[in-house]
Order: structure tokens, then sequence, then C-alpha cells
């Protein structure tokens, strides 16, 4: 019940004249964001997060939470009108999405994929307004192992859960971590990896990571592929949206289980693009009309999109209880929050009570402007990406210089930024994957402290981390997890035969 | 580059021996993070692990996952694929290239008129639009990019002597 009162508390902030307006403003350069090629989610938000530096964190995470929505939405635009993925998690949606622009019914497309984003979300919402003060409030008792164990798990699952090769899941990632050690040592006072150099000390702020691995590497390889836009144009009418809402509920079982999916994948660090390919894998073998998918089926937009929204959002959860973001826009927003000065984590739904649950309120209120924005305005999305990539491209790059300077006022982060981005297109084209680099690189202090402390408190003795049931069994999980394509592999080596 | 004179255009490297380049490179990484840490210390001390600890390990697990990627990409002889045509990175190194002397004269002539540089290089370069346009979208976008962050903002970026010539 007191939940309930808060979350009513939310509302009332949200529903501030200012913050109305940066929820507003935050869905427009999010969509704008999610449609341009070079510009994602992830490094949308950590470009524009220095314009939040003089906001109040309630405000500044309002704006940026919806730029997040905002990107979410725009990624289906550019994926059916030009069958050109503005979002790795909309590739699914292109399946059928561009086939039903081919045939002219791009409208309709449209409406299901911003109306199945939509029902995600609100699905994932209600999941974090129930379970994340559960969540937290348990957490409240973890100390230094449980907390590594989290960290652990949220690792390991990285490991075993993606699709690119273990051994590369698992080098990038520790490059991450030897990145995130870089600099001052927080519990011996001590430098360290600087080998001398006055730039280092401060060590590599993930922000400029993130911006050059997803900013300039993505230019890059759109660069590469000689990408020359040529799309269908699309006017929503209402009859339209009314039309495509009325077939619908008829997608209900699909809807639900692409919620569930999404939700499940994006609480998980495995994140929306697996959430979206498998609700879309998953759809066409239980749907009916299965084998018509790819060719135009509005239940093959429905699936990816809801569970794509479902776990952008979800990856919320981790982070606003546990202090563990689900992605590495989750990662980017937390980012945030530590420069606003909170401390992220389960402390949050004690001490930050209006600005955790003014969040969790503007998400359900972003989602509905979200909606209403991107149906009215499709056509001004499209135009954008008319715009021919000779001038888009290096604006682009001048937005991503500026993001990575303001981070610490240093002209050697953009440097940086640039060899972050030539990394990232390497890293892209031979399968290593980004997301947990970012994420280590993000958690590496945090971790290491509390990997540390623990082994303080055990005089050494790794034991620590089976110490008590809860550590035990949150660490065991991380070890299935970590090894569960082994698992799978041994388990169907065993029993096939005895099927077959 | 080269070979594109020779006109292969179609031709580039064979992605199996970038994939071996990048396992020798994080390998390379990892030795560097290891002798880091071997400096300042990889064992314990009297009040608990020492700085280097951690980041010699997460040096060890890179060294290890870089081998093993290293051992797979060389045996896969069959990977024919290429990782792109000449052509293609040429394109690729057409916006590195920019952006990298862009990255280099920040610091000197300051953000904005490095931005509306590299904004009429790449029109006039990529897009051959005339003049006028250039001119237009170059020195008009980081004047709006000048009054959101100095003026509404309140962020300050890097200028250069133009701006301080104009009294900012």
């Amino acid at each position: 019940m007191e939940e309930i009162a808060n979350l009513f508390h939310g509302f009332a902030v949200v529903i501030e004249p200012f913050n109305l307006m940066l929820m507003l403003v935050g869905i427009l350069l999010g969509v704008i964001i999610g449609v341009l090629p070079g510009l994602g989610g992830a490094n949308g938000v950590a470009i524009l997060l220095p314009l939040t530096f003089s906001m109040s964190p309630t405000s500044a995470i309002i704006m940026l939470s919806c730029i997040y929505w905002g990107a979410l939405f725009g990624g289906a635009i550019t994926s059916i009108l030009f069958n050109i993925p503005g979002e790795p998690w909309s590739v699914a949606t292109t399946f059928d999405g561009h086939p039903m622009a081919q045939k002219g019914r791009a409208g309709e497309a449209l409406t299901a994929a911003f109306t199945s984003s939509f029902v995600g979300a609100l699905f994932a919402v209600i999941m974090i307004t129930l379970v994340a003060p559960l969540v937290a409030a348990f957490a409240l008792r973890f100390g230094p192992a449980e907390k590594f164990g989290v960290y652990f798990l949220a690792f390991c699952s990285f490991i075993g859960m993606s699709k690119e090769p273990a051994f590369k899941t698992v080098a990038a990632m520790m490059i991450g971590f030897a990145l995130a050690a870089v600099g001052l040592d927080q519990m011996t006072g001590q430098l360290r990896l600087t080998f001398g150099s006055e730039y280092l000390l401060t060590g590599f702020d993930f922000l400029i990571a993130v911006i050059g691995l997803f900013g300039i590497g993505e230019i890059l390889l759109t660069m590469e592929e000689g990408l020359s836009f040529k799309g269908r144009t699309a006017v929503i009418s209402p009859r339209v949206v009314l039309e495509t809402w009325a077939e619908l509920p008829r997608y209900w079982i699909t809807s639900l289980r692409s919620c569930i999916i999404g939700c499940w994948m994006g609480v998980t660090p495995a994140g929306a693009t697996p959430a979206s390919f498998m609700s879309y894998g998953l759809a066409k073998r239980m749907s009916k009309t299965g084998h018509k998918f790819g060719t135009g089926e509005i239940e093959g937009v429905v699936a990816p999109e809801t569970a794509a929204h479902a776990a952008g959002t979800s990856a919320l959860l981790p982070m606003l209880s546990l202090g563990v973001p689900g992605s590495p826009t989750a990662a980017v927003l937390l980012g945030g929050l530590l420069i606003w000065g909170l401390q992220p984590g389960p402390m949050l739904f004690v001490e930050q009570k209006e600005f955790v649950w003014g969040l969790i309120a503007s998400m359900y209120l972003g989602n509905v402007a979200g909606l209403l924005v991107v149906l009215t305005c499709v056509p001004l999305f499209a135009a954008i990406l008319r715009i021919p990539f000779s001038i888009i491209a290096p604006i682009i790059l001048v937005f991503c210089a500026i993001g990575a300077y303001t981070v610490h006022n240093s002209t050697f982060d953009v440097m940086l930024m640039l060899v972050f981005g030539v990394l990232g297109y390497l890293m892209k084209k031979c399968n290593y994957p980004m997301a947990p680099m970012v994420l280590a690189i993000v958690l590496g202090d945090k971790a290491e402290e509390a990997f540390r402390q623990s082994l303080l408190t055990s005089q050494g003795s790794l034991s620590i981390f089976w110490s008590n049931g809860l550590v035990g069994t949150i660490m065991a999980l991380g070890l299935i997890v970590l090894l569960w394509p082994l698992i799978q592999s041994g388990w169907s080596r065993v029993f096939r035969p005895a099927a077959a | 580059m080269r070979k594109e004179i020779e006109g292969m255009t179609a031709a580039g490297p064979s992605h199996r021996r970038v994939e071996v380049g990048m396992a020798v490179f994080t390998a390379v990484f990892a030795l560097i993070v290891i002798i880091g840490s071997m400096r300042v210390g990889r064992d314990w001390a009297e009040d608990g692990p020492r700085a280097g600890f951690i980041p010699f390990y997460v040096g060890l697990f890179i060294l290890g996952a870089s081998l093993v990627n290293l051992v797979q990409a060389w045996r896969d002889r069959a990977d024919e694929r290429r990782f792109a045509t000449w052509d293609q990175l040429g394109r690729v190194s057409s916006v590195v290239l920019p952006t990298a002397v862009y990255v280099a004269l920040v610091p000197w002539i300051g953000i904005y008129t490095a931005s509306a540089l590299l904004i009429g290089a790449f029109m006039k370069w990529h897009g051959r639009y005339n003049w006028s346009r250039v001119l237009l979208i170059a020195i008009g976008v980081p004047l709006v990019t000048f009054v959101v962050f100095e003026r509404w903002f309140l962020v300050p970026l890097p200028k250069g002597p133009i701006e301080y010539f104009l009294g900012f």
C-alpha cells in the first residue's frame, strides 16, 4: 500500500510543467536518436548527460529515461520504412515489418509496432513497480560477499547467454575490468596502470567508451556499408490506428509470451536484442500462421517489438534495486546517478523516495506520451532519415566529440573517443560483444571493492563466497549460467539418442 | 588502398587475419596489464590485497582468453570470408582520418571552428554540395551548438583564437 502512495507522489512530481516539458523534449530527442544511424540509446543518453548536470536529479532522470523510451520507439520506424534497423534490437522487426510496408501496409505495421512496444513497456513498468521495492528491501541485507555474488551472476550471464563466442566475451569483459582499474586504487590510494601518464590519472570513463564504441563505431560501420536510404512513406491515419488496434487483441498470447521473455531477458543482463530474436523465433514456431512469417505478418512485428521494449524497460529494475544495470543504456543512467551525487542500489528506495518514484511514474507517463508522439509524428521522423548521410555523419561526429569533451572537460577524452570508435568497429566486425565491456568499466571498481572487502573479512579465503545459504545460492546460480552452454549440449548429448 | 590502385576493388584483407590480429592485440594488452599490476604489487600486504592484486588476475584472464581466440582463429582455415573490401576500408578511413585531424585540432582552434571545418570538409568531399549550402550548414550547426551549450545550458566548450577575438 505504501508503494501505491509513493507512486502517486511520484506522479505529482512528474506532472509539474517543467518535468512534463522535459519529458516531451526527451521523447522527441530519443526518437530522433533512435532513427539516426550512429546514434543509439546508450550513446545518445551519454552525449546528452552533461546537459542535465545543472538540473535536479529527478528532472534529469525523467529527461534521460524519456530519451531512452524515445530511442526504443524510434528503432521501429527505420526498420519498417527503410529496412534499416536503427537499433540492434529492432533487427527482428525488419523481418515482417518491412514486407508489410512494401505491400503498402506501413501504417498498420508502425501502429502495431508502437502499440506492442507500449504494451511491453507497460508490462515491464508494472513489474518494476511491484517487484523493485521487494528486491531492494531484500538487497539491503547484502554484505560485500553477496554484493560481489550479484555482480558475479550478472557477468556470468553475459558469458553464458551471449550469442558471441564465450572467450571473446571473456576477453572483452576483462579488458573492461582492466580499463576500470586504471588510475587511483580506491582502497589503497595507490596509482596503478598509469605508466607515469598524467592523462591516465583519472582512469577511463565509461561514457567515453560508450560514445566511442557505440557512436563512432556505428558510423564507421554505416560508412563501410555505404548506405543509401531508400524508404517507403507512411502516413498514419486515425482509421488505420483504430483498425489495427481492433486486430491486435487477437495476438494476446504472443504478446503475453513476448512480455515475459522480454522481462526475463532484461532483468538478467541479456538485453533487448536477444529478447526480440527469441520472441520472434518462438512466435514463429508457435503461431498458426508461423509458416507465413517473413512475408509481412503483423504477429511478426508484435512479437519482437513487445519483447524488446519489455526488456529495455525491465533492464532498469536491477539498476534501481541492486545497482547493477541490465543494459548499456541502463549503465549510462547509472553513471548519471553517480554524477548527480546519488548512490545507486537498494538504499535509493529508502533515502531517495522522490527520485525513485518520480522515475517510475515517468515510465508510465513517458510511454503514453511516447506512443502519442510517434503515432502523430512518423512522417516528420521519416523525413529526418532522408537527410543525406554526408551531412548527418559529420554532425553526429561533432555531437559525439562534444559529449566526450563535457564528461571531464578534457580534450584527451575526445582523442580516446576516436580510439574507442575504431576499436568498436573492429570488435563489431570480429564478433566481440561491447555491452559486457561497457558494464565492466562501469562496475569494475564496485565489483573489485566488494571482492576485496569480502576477502579481507575471510583473510583471503575464497570460501567466504560459500559461507552462507544466500551468497552460496547466488554464486551457484552464477556458475550454472556461466556453464549453461556446456550443460545444454551435455544434456542434449545424453538425452537425444534416447529420444531418437 | 594499394590494391585499389591496381584495379582490384573487390579484394581486401581476409577476415581470419584480422581475427588473429585482434587476438594478438588483446594478448599484448593483457601483458601490459600484467606488467603494470606487478609494478604496484600483485600480492597481499598486511592490510589486505595490494593495488595490483585484482588487475593481475584480470590480465591473466585476458591473456588466457586471447590465446584461445588466437588458436581458434588460426586453426579456422576454412574461413575464407573477407574482412572488408579495400573500397569499404577506404570509405571507413575517409571518416577516421578527417576525424583524427579534427580531434587533433580541437585543443588548438576550439571545438566550434574545428566542427565547422569538419562538417564543411565532409559535405564537400562526400556529398559534393555547392559552397552556399556547405557554408550554411558548416557555420550554422556550430553556431546553434554555441547558443545551446554556452548560453542555455551554461556548459563551456573549448574555444580558440576566433572566439577570443570575438570577445568570448
